[in-house]
């Protein structure tokens, strides 16, 4: 266990640019934390919370120098790898044959700047689907290819957040290179750094002013303990499945039909939600098209489109079929659940539904605040 | 005579109608019974007529129609082996609602109606079991015509492509 | 070659090493009417090599250029190494599209995908087709895998049901089967027209009728969604196990292997563990409403 403070997280990345990695990390851009290329910790913001409710987020600064006392933005990892629009391939027509030119597979080396521990298992969740079935999409696993993670774990979580009851923080217990803890948001800057890698672990062996003392650890200790006992939501994982499994003639799903507006941002933010359409197009003299794979949304009409109309016709099926894909049969199909309880669904929804608070309302379980 | 009556009892107790009657109830519906052999062409009752009797098909093939003029016969449905045919006996007025066309040449067990309506009548016991076939029958039916109301082959898109069509 | 419904064994497929969602260009050697809106295209791939092989069951991914892609079944004959087949009918601009090729022309094919028909399992058993509308093109594959190897099944049933005289798929080689393989195929319409002296009613009254007095008979049924929960009901019924039943689902799909989300289908993803599913295995699902 390291100890690391400001100027060598500057070094780390330092020397992660000069192996070639493009870096990510968070920045500040329209009131909000997004996720954007880095070239120094100076792109980071420093000094800033965020009051995160059901359909709502707003910045205000905390009158020190921490570098982490934020959550989540809106955006995720996933953009970086799952990218939005990603073109399959052209096609021509050469004399009345058809030519297809599959869009060539780049592999690109991406070092990630403040992972949180959700966002870790939101990561696995997606290689899970994307990557480890028995058909891959090639573009993400070789964009995921060696992508070097340095985690943050969260002392202050957000509003919105419930990574503990989901079991996937406020520690990160894996899926990192180099994994940090922000001592004390009292301008010290100083971060408690375990490697997971054993590049991780030669990195932080020459960027660390030393190995984290006793007192150190018991502080990490105590900040992550802390930080569990904060979370703005909690639901009740255990059972939930199961529970969730025979919800399907809820009247809460028909009361959901009045507040959802489908307008698909849970979805877009969700750092799991791996659906997509792909979109054809043909260039104005209609000698080559182009195929391209987009993010879609289950909330759409066109999302469960079969010839005739839509399967899901009304909002209340379409939030019952995401709830419970989520939290409920992603397990099955995925071994695992779908949520990390990042909480950003919450945040981001336009009229404010809750996701703890539907779940826990159809499977009649205690939590949420 | 015997060899009859016994091709008849048995006939009749292969029918799926049949099936769970009592002895008793079985002997009363054998009184009733006698076979036909009708031929391809022919009618078992018009629309409109008195329900007197219905058959149980024991082999060939009968088709329920409703004429119309400028149409001819329409098919509604058509019954096999095993089918009962003829339910407007237990049900007032008790007059035929459709047309019955023998389509193959048919070996049919005749039931005479009127003297089992009047049965029911003085036989709860007998009446209920009578009236629950039928029912079954009936619910099959009322099954049946639902599917083919909803028009479950259709082409979904037919109507919208239709139109487009019309507009160029 | 797939997973047989059922099993959870999945065998290895070297097309996996391939990009899934790049097409193997076919050209049309013919396109043929079935009846006003369905067709049957020929195809063969471009490259002069041999069609992949597939199951009966399975279905491909099939792009035409600049328009669209769908799913559509493989309605050939497994075992023929000739031409790839598909029964399409015009339900959407992709397949209006398809139905304007002309002989000469290509199309973009991914797969074969998903399970395929139990012809394993049934080996000595009756077999029992339960086809609907266009549902009967599915199911054809295994009628000429059955009729080649016709000692290895017992007997031999098709229960077909169809919009109307004039939109029955098939009609020559129905008669052809009825009369040359030793199978009692019935077909019924919902609605007869002034020369139709055959059946008329659904496809359950079939069932009703049909000669299911042995033991151990497998049943595969392919239509519209209601058709096949009452068939699958009917069958029941008549003393048929839920294990020896199986059904063929239909949801939207954009990529066929499992990845882009859309045939979700309660646990369950039908591009990867289906089409093909035996009823007990599905049987919640079957009836809820939007699922």
């Amino acid at each position: 266990m390291y100890l690391l403070e400001p100027d060598g997280l500057e070094t780390l990345l330092a020397i992660l640019r000069e192996k070639g990695y493009r870096i990510t990390g968070p920045k500040l851009r329209d009131g909000s934390v997004v996720l954007g290329t880095i070239d120094s910790t100076a792109s980071m913001p420093r000094g800033i919370r965020d009051h995160q409710g059901p359909g709502r987020y707003r910045l205000e600064e905390t009158g020190d120098d921490s570098w982490f006392s934020y959550t989540l933005g809106s955006d995720s990892w996933k953009k970086l790898f799952f990218h939005p629009n990603k073109p399959l391939f052209n096609a021509r027509r050469d004399g009345g044959l058809l030519q297809i030119e599959p869009e060539p597979v780049r592999e690109s080396l991406q070092a990630l700047i403040g992972v949180r521990p959700c966002e870790l298992q939101a990561l696995a969740v997606q290689d899970r689907v994307l990557a480890k079935g028995e058909f891959v999409d090639r573009h993400y696993a070789a964009s995921r290819k060696g992508t070097f993670i340095v985690a943050v774990n969260c002392t202050v979580p957000g509003g919105t957040c419930f990574c503990a009851s989901m079991g996937t923080g406020p520690k990160a217990s894996g899926g990192y290179d180099i994994a940090l803890t922000e001592l004390a948001a009292d301008g010290g800057g100083r971060f408690v750094a375990r490697a997971g890698t054993g590049l991780g672990e030669r990195l932080l062996a020459a960027t660390a002013c030393g190995k984290a003392d006793k007192g150190e650890i018991e502080l990490e200790r105590k900040l992550l303990e802390a930080a569990a006992g904060k979370m703005g939501r909690t639901i009740v994982a255990d059972g939930l499945a199961a529970a969730l499994a025979g919800s399907h003639d809820h009247p809460r799903w028909e009361e959901l039909e009045d507040r959802c507006l489908a307008c698909a941002n849970c979805t877009m933010v969700c750092p799991t939600c791996y659906c997509y359409t792909v979109e054809d197009s043909t260039d104005l003299s209609g000698a080559t098209a182009a195929r391209t794979r987009v993010w879609d949304s289950c909330f759409t009409a066109d999302h469960s489109y079969l010839h005739g109309g839509s399967v899901r016709e009304t909002r209340g099926a379409r939030y019952r079929q995401w709830l419970t894909h989520k939290l409920s049969t992603w397990h099955e199909q995925f071994g695992s659940s779908g949520c990390t309880g990042c909480g950003r669904c919450i945040t981001w929804c336009p009229v404010g539904i809750d996701i703890t608070e539907e779940a826990q309302a159809v499977c009649g379980t205690a939590g949420g605040s | 005579m015997a060899d009859t009556l016994e091709n008849l009892k048995s006939d009749l107790l292969q029918a799926p109608f049949c099936e769970g009657l009592s002895k008793e109830h079985l002997e009363i519906l054998l009184g009733c019974a006698h076979e036909e052999r009708i031929l391809k062409g022919r009618f078992l009752f018009h629309e409109g007529a008195t329900a007197d009797e219905f058959y149980i098909i024991v082999s060939g093939r009968v088709g329920l129609e409703l004429d119309c003029p400028n149409r001819g016969g329409l098919g509604i449905q058509t019954c096999g082996a095993g089918d009962v045919v003829g339910t407007s006996w237990v049900i007032a007025p008790f007059l035929w609602r459709f047309d019955a066309k023998v389509l193959e040449d048919s070996r049919l067990l005749s039931m005479d109606a009127a003297i089992l309506r009047e049965r029911c009548r003085v036989d709860p016991v007998f009446g209920y079991a009578m009236l629950e076939r039928i029912a079954q029958v009936k619910a099959e039916r009322l099954d049946a015509a639902r599917l083919q109301l909803l028009d479950l082959y259709g082409n979904p898109e037919e109507g919208k492509h239709v139109a487009r069509t019309r507009i160029k | 070659m797939s997973p047989e419904p059922g099993s959870s064994s999945r065998t290895d497929r070297t097309r996996a090493a391939l990009d899934p969602m790049v097409p193997r260009i076919y050209s049309v050697e013919r396109i043929r009417r079935n009846n006003h809106d369905t067709f049957t295209l020929k195809l063969n791939p471009a490259d002069g090599g041999k069609p992949d092989p597939f199951s009966a069951g399975q279905f491909n991914m099939l792009y035409i250029f600049g328009v669209g892609e769908i799913p559509v079944s493989i309605s050939g004959d497994p075992a023929g190494d000739g031409a790839l087949m598909h029964t399409i009918r015009e339900v959407g601009t992709v397949t209006r599209a398809m139905a304007r090729l002309k002989p000469g022309n290509s199309i973009g094919v991914r797969g074969p995908f998903g399970s395929h028909w139990p012809l394993e399992t049934a080996v000595g058993s009756d077999v029992v087709i339960v086809a609907g509308g266009i549902g009967l093109a599915p199911l054809r594959p295994v009628i000429y895998q059955v009729t080649a190897n016709r000692s290895r099944y017992g007997r031999m049933i098709l229960l077909y049901g169809a919009r109307a005289p004039k939109e029955i798929l098939y009609r020559r080689q129905l008669k052809a089967w009825g009369g040359a393989f030793d199978m009692d195929v019935h077909v019924t319409v919902d609605r007869g027209e002034r020369d139709w002296n055959g059946e008329i009613g659904v496809v359950t009254g079939l069932i009703r009728r049909a000669p299911l007095d042995r033991r151990g008979a497998i049943a595969l049924i392919c239509g519209p969604e209601i058709m096949m929960r009452f068939s699958a009901q009917e069958l029941l019924r008549r003393g048929m196990d839920k294990d020896r039943i199986y059904v063929s689902m239909e949801r939207n799909m954009k990529c066929g292997v499992g990845l882009c989300g859309h045939c979700q289908y309660g646990t369950r993803i039908i591009c990867r563990d289906g089409p093909v599913y035996r009823y007990d295995d599905i049987e919640p699902l079957l009836g809820r409403r939007e699922v």
